[in-house]
């Protein structure tokens, strides 16, 4: 109540109810991410809920608290990160012959680190999906909002 | 007719179609020639042997062909009432015509649990190594070890739709454009 911020977004329950399950949900998504080689899952689901928990804390608190620690800009530069991380691991495969050739030590079965590129694959889709989608999200409520 | 033969024919009819959407005056059918250009984008994904992208594409070109159409269709109006007869019977047709057509596939399909096609059945023998027992990839989820291992080049494609939606989202709706909106 003394602060600005509770007057934007919802009232002080979901507030509470939000501050401690959001971080369990960004948790969740980075999970489905590094075992998307072991369990269903992976890198696109992940970032999928990756990109709903910034979207909760966007309804919740409203955008201003949200853009205020992590703007659209660094989104951006997020989702590029995701995006040249995917293409060098596939131009690395020339190291060995080809395009996307799996190079990296295959490890044991069921082992976190195992499977050789599929799992920073997973990080790098997560990336490009959890940071796109909130992106997107966050441009398409700025428009709205400017227009008013 | 080779297949470098058609998909060259294909790009051109592509690039006719990019050309009549930016050249013709009435926006709706600007947007329908965009859309006549995704459909063949996605044919020319399908000759190449890539079935994945190819249904992305066509998904993804429907999603921005009726928002598209629903963005264009409230500014210049197109009057239905005049035709509406002429609507309604060619929209039977076409419904009757998807029904048979539905009806006379089902009766090919397989029965369940007996798949005809066994294109499965190298990546789950050689990718889980049910045959030798040494696994291809060393991933315990066959799912995802063909789309990031096997088929990785089909998740580049469909990583890079998604990456150009979220580019031309930002390039739509960015705040210089809005600026100069609000001075005129």
């Amino acid at each position: 109540m003394k602060e600005k911020n509770n007057n934007s977004g919802m009232t002080l329950i979901v507030k509470t109810i939000t501050r401690l399950t959001v971080g369990i949900i960004m948790l969740y998504g980075l999970y489905i991410t590094f075992h998307g080689h072991l369990t269903p899952g992976g890198g696109f689901a992940g970032g999928v809920i990756l990109a709903l928990s910034f979207i909760h804390l966007i309804l919740v608190f409203g955008k201003d608290f949200v853009i205020k620690k992590f703007s659209e800009k660094i989104a951006c530069v997020f989702e590029s990160i995701g995006a040249v991380l995917f293409l060098t691991i596939a131009v690395s495969g020339f190291l060995a012959g080809y395009f996307f050739i799996n190079i990296y030590g295959k490890g044991i079965p069921f082992n976190l680190f195992s499977a050789g590129i599929i799992l920073p694959c997973n990080l790098s889709i997560m990336l490009i999906v959890g940071f796109g989608l909130f992106c997107a999200f966050l441009t398409l409520l700025l428009f709205i909002s400017s227009k008013e | 007719m080779t297949v470098e033969t058609i998909i060259s024919f294909l790009i051109f009819l592509m690039i006719l179609g990019a050309v009549v959407a930016v050249e013709i005056k009435d926006l709706l059918s600007s947007v329908v020639s965009i859309g006549a250009v995704g459909v063949i984008l996605s044919l020319t994904f399908l000759l190449l042997q890539a079935p994945d992208l190819a249904i992305v594409q066509l998904v993804v070109e429907i999603l921005a062909l009726i928002i598209l159409i629903r963005a264009t269709v409230t500014r210049d109006s197109v009057n239905y009432s005049q035709r509406e007869i002429f609507v309604k019977v060619v929209t039977m047709i076409g419904v009757l015509v998807f029904l048979i057509s539905l009806v006379s596939v089902i009766k090919l399909l397989p029965p369940f649990g007996e798949p005809k096609l066994k294109v499965a059945s190298y990546y789950i023998n050689e990718g889980l190594g049910i045959k030798n027992n040494i696994s291809e990839t060393g991933a315990a989820n066959i799912v995802s070890s063909i789309i990031l291992d096997y088929r990785a080049y089909d998740t580049l494609g469909e990583a890079t739709v998604l990456f150009c939606a979220v580019l031309g989202v930002l390039a739509v709706m960015r705040k210089v454009g809005r600026k100069n909106e609000r001075e005129k």
